[in-house]
């Protein structure tokens, strides 16, 4: 643990997510249910557990894209910074998420050019100018390792890029909106192996600045890429810690289990 | 009979289907033109009509048209797209969606003499806006509303669901996410659906006659009735006024809708292609 290191950033406080059931009379669907948890900055978090495990509802959480399903139902809190995700009725949301930028499964990039993509967010904001934007959308590419790739095409649509180059675009553009946070809802589970191998070689060049949750259905990913790791099964924490110790010595049998590949 | 002769047998009768549409519409156009061709000269399109169309052109037909194609278009675009914004974006599926949905079904299926008649009722009568152009366009606009609605819809629909969610964790609202994301992809579908209700307004002839009178004169606004072609085809043919007329009415009319698709249809491509590309 790294409480003495890297200060918290992300504190979940015994939040639970539930889906109300579309038929009258049967109960909620629980997706997580007390969930106690730090985040640390500077740190890359990997969450690992079998589907239907909560793992994409914790993320979704932090920003509050569940909000967009009717049937969402949170209990607890969660705080970023300090300051409370739900608690406050005058929480902005759009606000919020931009604080917590999200890269999806799919490489979804939006049917805009390259360059446009990048701007999007920060337009939303208000920071339009010319200069300003062309100096962020650079800078977010080089971060992103994805500048050298499309230097010279900025104009042309990003849907003509690669599954990888699209998904490092998904990065690059929560990098332009500079977000605290940057979460990765399995971010490579579409790709081939050596566009993997570059997002994570992205990420672990990102953590020196960032608090990167990355949840990911590769075990070996979490162990490659992680500085602590959170295996939840079936909407429960049930083990976190510094990764090296989780992946050699799990206190939980069924952490052992799930890492070993006994299930999942 | 086994299943590679069923096999040939579907694959010409759909054969046949597709053929005989393509045909329906090559006769219609042939015929036409052959009728119309000999009057059509360029003082039949610049001359206006005189002696109840016996003599003289169509130009007043012309503008009239012109006016409520473009006035009906421009009131009901708006209004149908909005809708269709509201129940796909801001609703959930519910009751009310359902029955704005079935309301608007509904309307499309109802006669267009009725849309006339309500159309003569409210706004010539009630309104006092008299038979004009005005009154035409606004009774055109309910009976095109329904179409650009759904078709609008549909398209908006078929817009994927993620690209919602990034435009939303980029920090957007959901006024911003439809109008950078989803409208720009929805364009091609929606304008098929505008397309559709144009035409309709072009060729509709009993709504119009009941709220946009048949003036032989070119009208000089929109608060003045007028005569629209397919109204003009209408009266010189079935008072036997020239038949000669009315055909060449009738392929200036043709010649309007087509050239509308054509040029629309390439204009789509283009968006589309520069988007894609």
């Amino acid at each position: 643990m790294k409480d003495d290191l890297s200060p918290v950033k992300i504190e979940f406080v015994n939040f639970g997510v539930s889906y109300r059931s579309e038929k009258a009379g049967s109960p909620p669907l629980s997706a997580l249910e007390n969930v106690a948890l730090k985040v640390y900055d500077k740190r890359i978090l990997s969450v690992i557990g079998p589907s239907r495990s909560g793992k994409t509802s914790l993320l979704r959480s932090i920003n509050r894209l569940n909000d967009l399903h009717a049937s969402f139902e949170h209990s607890g809190e969660i705080f970023i910074d300090g300051a409370p995700v739900y608690g406050g009725a005058d929480t902005d949301v759009t606000e919020l998420r931009r604080k917590a930028g999200m890269v999806f499964a799919r490489p979804v990039v939006l049917p805009l050019s390259i360059y446009e993509n990048i701007a999007y967010g920060p337009r939303l904001m208000g920071r339009s100018s010319k200069s300003e934007l062309d100096a962020t959308v650079e800078t977010a590419l080089k971060d992103a390792y994805l500048w050298e790739e499309v230097k010279d095409r900025l104009g042309s649509p990003a849907a003509a890029l690669s599954g990888g180059q699209r998904q490092r675009l998904c990065i690059a553009r929560v990098l332009g909106m500079r977000s605290g946070i940057i979460m990765l809802d399995e971010p490579t589970s579409a790709l081939d192996p050596v566009s993997t191998a570059k997002i994570e070689e992205t990420l672990t060049a990102l953590k020196n600045k960032y608090c990167v949750i990355l949840v990911t259905n590769n075990v070996k990913q979490a162990a490659r890429v992680g500085d602590e790791t959170a295996f939840f099964l079936m909407g429960k924490l049930i083990e976190y810690g510094d990764t090296a110790k989780i992946f050699t010595t799990p206190r939980d049998e069924r952490t052992e289990n799930y890492i070993t590949g006994r299930f999942g | 009979m086994n299943a590679r002769t069923e096999e040939k047998i579907a694959v010409n009768v759909l054969r046949f289907s597709a053929f005989l549409a393509i045909m329906i519409l090559l006769f219609i156009i042939v015929y036409v033109s052959y009728k119309g061709m000999g009057s059509l000269t360029p003082s039949f399109i610049f001359e206006n009509p005189r002696d109840m169309g016996r003599e003289g052109g169509i130009f007043s037909a012309i503008v009239s048209t012109l006016y409520l194609a473009v006035l009906s278009t421009l009131i009901a675009t708006p209004l149908g797209v909005g809708t269709a914004i509201y129940l796909t974006e801001y609703t959930g599926e519910s009751a009310v969606t359902k029955i704005v949905r079935f309301g608007s079904d509904c309307l499309a299926g109802v006669p267009s003499i009725i849309f006339g008649l309500f159309g003569f009722v409210l706004f010539v009568i009630y309104l006092k806006l008299g038979w004009c152009l005005l009154s035409g366009a606004l009774t055109m606009t309910f009976m095109v509303l329904p179409t650009i609605i759904r078709t609008s819809e549909e398209a908006i629909k078929a817009v994927p669901y993620e690209l919602r969610e990034a435009s939303y964790s980029l920090g957007a609202t959901r006024w911003q996410t439809v109008t950078k994301i989803v409208l720009p992809e929805a364009v091609p579908g929606i304008i098929t659906g505008v397309i559709l209700g144009v035409g309709r307004s072009i060729s509709e002839t009993a709504a119009v006659i009941f709220t946009a009178g048949s003036a032989l004169a070119t009208p000089g606004s929109v608060l003045e009735s007028g005569r629209t072609l397919a109204v003009h085809f209408y009266i010189i043919a079935r008072e036997g006024i020239s038949m000669e007329k009315a055909f060449a009415t009738a392929l200036v009319l043709i010649i309007f809708i087509l050239t509308i698709n054509v040029i629309t249809y390439a204009l789509m491509n283009r968006y589309i292609s520069k988007k894609k590309a």
